[in-house]
């Protein structure tokens, strides 16, 4: 029996069963993708990361991306956590530096399908320079950003994603800062793949998931999640079944919109939450750039 | 790297030239003086080695990237100065918890803040040391002239891979913007080490679980292992395990497997302390004045030694308390801050010899002669013993 992994109890020979099967085996389609010794996981009734990291596992898997050329980094927070229950080489680093963390790992072995995984509060405040500038590059990864409107973690504090007004642990006489549009930062900060959708929209998310695998460059997919732990109770979307519902019932499905015009209010139950791909272009990355400047070096200074 | 050889070479010049020959094939950092011209040399060489070279957004990405690019299997350094240095010490200690091997050269320059940029200090010695928070084991080197520029940036990358932590390279503005001999050796002359690799195979790997030296061996990103690594505190399969008994099997590993092995790290020199009755503690810049200073306060008939901590951490403690046991009266600790290195002296003294300090508030080293000066009062009896303030 191994030592470290529950997955050899159900397999005499792992490895060998792997291969027969293809990939998994037998107990849950995403088992190949899992630390099953790691569940139950961390978050609370009526989240959606849950739903959010199954549908990243589906993407991978019907990419047919293996976990061994898989590596997931996460920040610190609720999403953070996510990092620590994926089968792949998977990282859960400081605040706000999954991205840079991220950009060297990719760089250092650009055969590494790398995706980070994390939150509004880790990626746009703590890391929003981090994020900006790797946008910039063009560094080629992932970067799905859940968004729950707050700092969950630490007790529903506001963050740069909580809308204005929004009663929170640190503005309890109601927000007064303006949030980030983030497709619209991302958009402008130079993300070849700009995508928004729902933890209820799940078939649409996997989908974009699937393209932002295959696709070179930069890209960034939000998906709004319920907090009802820490916002949503507050703010009023009431349990996680509730935000859902009103993520089902408000969103309209509107890719050809600008990403400038795409900024949320879910505080305002009658608002509409623009969901789609907005961005999907092309654009060398920092890899090819960087390489073919290199190679123009190496013809001038004669070396090989 | 570069051709074996005789060269006339700036001080970080050598510096990455020392990284390019240790192995070193990514590079992130940030501008800053005086260690902008590491990142300089860096961009101009590494298309010719196939190197990544990144300029990062700032010191917190160049650090978290050089960890990223750790775990991608490359060796990886980054290089800044104070400031800079302060930013980077959140992911200093995620690149000691998550024993990660990697280099930091810090090139100090006058603090506290943006102090003085261009010119030199040591005020940074003891952040090598505190400056992350929680408790760690560390190890730094503190090289006096461009040729150990080149020699322990090398060594700072052995020592980072056989022991699996960040090694910091602590130059100083002085030692780093001096132009001087620096022999390139050949290349088949230079020991590198790596990592070392799990035998086992992934499904019975623990990417935590030390040998007897203390360090694990390192599965890079991409192997097959599925490793997973975090800041938290971690049990030996990489999993986070927040409680009192994981903590107690982690960090004092963390700290023992620099402690345990301090035979095996520590580096020191001494000149003429065999019949010395009072030893000059100094290094980086300061060694190459303190050298003057022994021979000078020699002529003048005072019997004077000089000891010379090469890595700073770990300390040459025992060989401090040794010397104190074994007759010298006084130790006299030059450095280019008001007071680092020096408790540490006092401290492994215990109190078999007086301590005394000769502060410099940076800007410029020492003159041997003021050294002298302070050696000449100190046997008159006229400066007591170094506390708390004294100037």
């Amino acid at each position: 029996m191994s030592i470290r992994r529950s997955r050899d109890w159900f397999s005499p020979d792992y490895q060998e069963q792997r291969e027969e099967d293809g990939i998994g085996h037998g107990l849950h389609p995403l088992d190949n993708y899992l630390r099953k010794d790691r569940i139950p996981h961390i978050w609370c009734p009526g989240c959606g990361l849950g739903v959010i990291l199954n549908s990243y596992l589906r993407a991978l898997k019907n990419s047919e991306i293996s976990p061994e050329e898989t590596a997931m980094i996460s920040g610190i927070g609720c999403t953070g956590r996510a990092a620590g229950y994926v089968d792949v080489d998977s990282f859960h680093v400081t605040h706000g530096r999954a991205i840079p963390f991220a950009t060297g790992l990719k760089v250092g072995n650009r055969d590494l399908v790398t995706t980070v995984f994390s939150g509004d509060g880790d990626l746009f405040a703590i890391g929003g320079n981090h994020f900006i500038h790797a946008a910039r590059r063009n560094v080629d990864f992932n970067v799905i950003c859940v968004n729950n409107f707050n700092y969950g973690m630490t007790g529903g504090q506001a963050g740069p994603t909580t809308p204005k007004g929004a009663e929170t642990s640190t503005t309890p006489w109601g927000g007064f800062e303006h949030p980030f549009n983030l497709p619209a930062v991302s958009a402008g900060a130079g993300a070849v793949y700009v995508a928004r959708w729902t933890s209820y929209h799940t078939d649409k998310m996997i989908e974009s998931l699937e393209e932002a695998l295959d696709k070179e460059g930069f890209c960034f997919i939000e998906v709004l999640s319920p907090c009802p732990t820490g916002y949503g109770r507050k703010v009023g979307l009431g349990t996680g079944k509730e935000t859902m519902k009103h993520f089902k019932e408000n969103s309209k499905l509107q890719p050809e919109a600008a990403p400038s015009e795409v900024a949320l209010d879910p505080k305002d139950p009658e608002s509409d939450i623009i969901i789609g791909n907005f961005v999907n272009r092309e654009a060398p990355t920092y890899q090819d750039t960087r390489g073919k400047v290199f190679e123009e070096a190496r013809d001038k200074l004669g070396v090989e | 790297m570069m051709e074996p050889g005789t060269y006339f070479m700036e001080g970080n010049t050598a510096c990455a030239e020392g990284a390019i020959a240790a192995g070193c094939t990514f590079f992130a950092g940030y501008p800053i003086t005086p260690a902008s011209e590491i990142l300089e040399r860096i961009a101009e060489r590494f298309p010719e080695i196939h190197g990544s070279t990144l300029q990062m957004e700032d010191e917190l990405g160049s650090i978290a990237s050089v960890l990223g690019a750790a775990w991608a299997g490359r060796k990886a350094m980054t290089a800044t100065s104070g400031p800079g240095f302060s930013l980077m010490m959140e992911n200093y200690g995620l690149g000691l918890m998550t024993e990660t091997p990697c280099v930091i050269v810090d090139v100090m320059r006058g603090g506290p803040s943006t102090g003085l940029p261009t010119m030199v200090a040591q005020g940074d010695v003891n952040q090598t040391r505190w400056g992350t928070h929680g408790d760690v084991g560390v190890v730094v080197y503190a090289p006096s002239s461009p040729q150990e520029l080149f020699d322990y940036t090398i060594q700072a990358f052995n020592t980072a891979e056989k022991y699996r932590l960040p090694v910091v390279v602590l130059s100083d503005e002085m030692v780093s913007h001096m132009t001087e001999k620096v022999e390139v050796p050949l290349e088949d002359e230079i020991e590198l080490v790596d990592r070392k690799k799990p035998e086992e195979p992934p499904e019975d790997h623990l990417p935590f679980r030390p040998d007897d030296d203390l360090v694990p061996p390192m599965a890079n990103a991409g192997e097959g292992y599925s490793i997973h690594v975090t800041g938290l505190t971690h049990d030996e399969r990489g999993h986070p395990s927040v409680d009192e008994e994981t903590q107690n099997m982690l960090v004092p590993r963390l700290i023992d497997k620099i402690r345990k092995n301090v035979d095996d790290i520590l580096e020191y020199e001494e000149y003429k302390t065999e019949d010395a009755e009072k030893v000059i503690v100094a290094y980086g810049s300061v060694y190459r004045t303190a050298v003057e200073a022994v021979d000078m306060a020699r002529e003048k008939g005072y019997k004077v030694g000089l000891l010379r901590p090469k890595t700073i951490w770990p300390f040459p403690e025992e060989r401090i308390y040794d010397l104190a046991r074994e007759g010298i009266d006084d130790f006299i600790v030059a450095e280019i801050n008001f007071g680092q290195v020096v408790y540490e002296v006092e401290r492994t003294t215990g109190g078999a010899a007086q301590t005394h300090l000769v502060p410099r508030m940076g800007g410029n080293i020492h003159t041997p002669e003021e050294i002298v000066e302070r050696i000449e009062a100190i046997d008159r009896g006229e400066v007591p013993p170094f506390k708390e303030g004294e100037r």
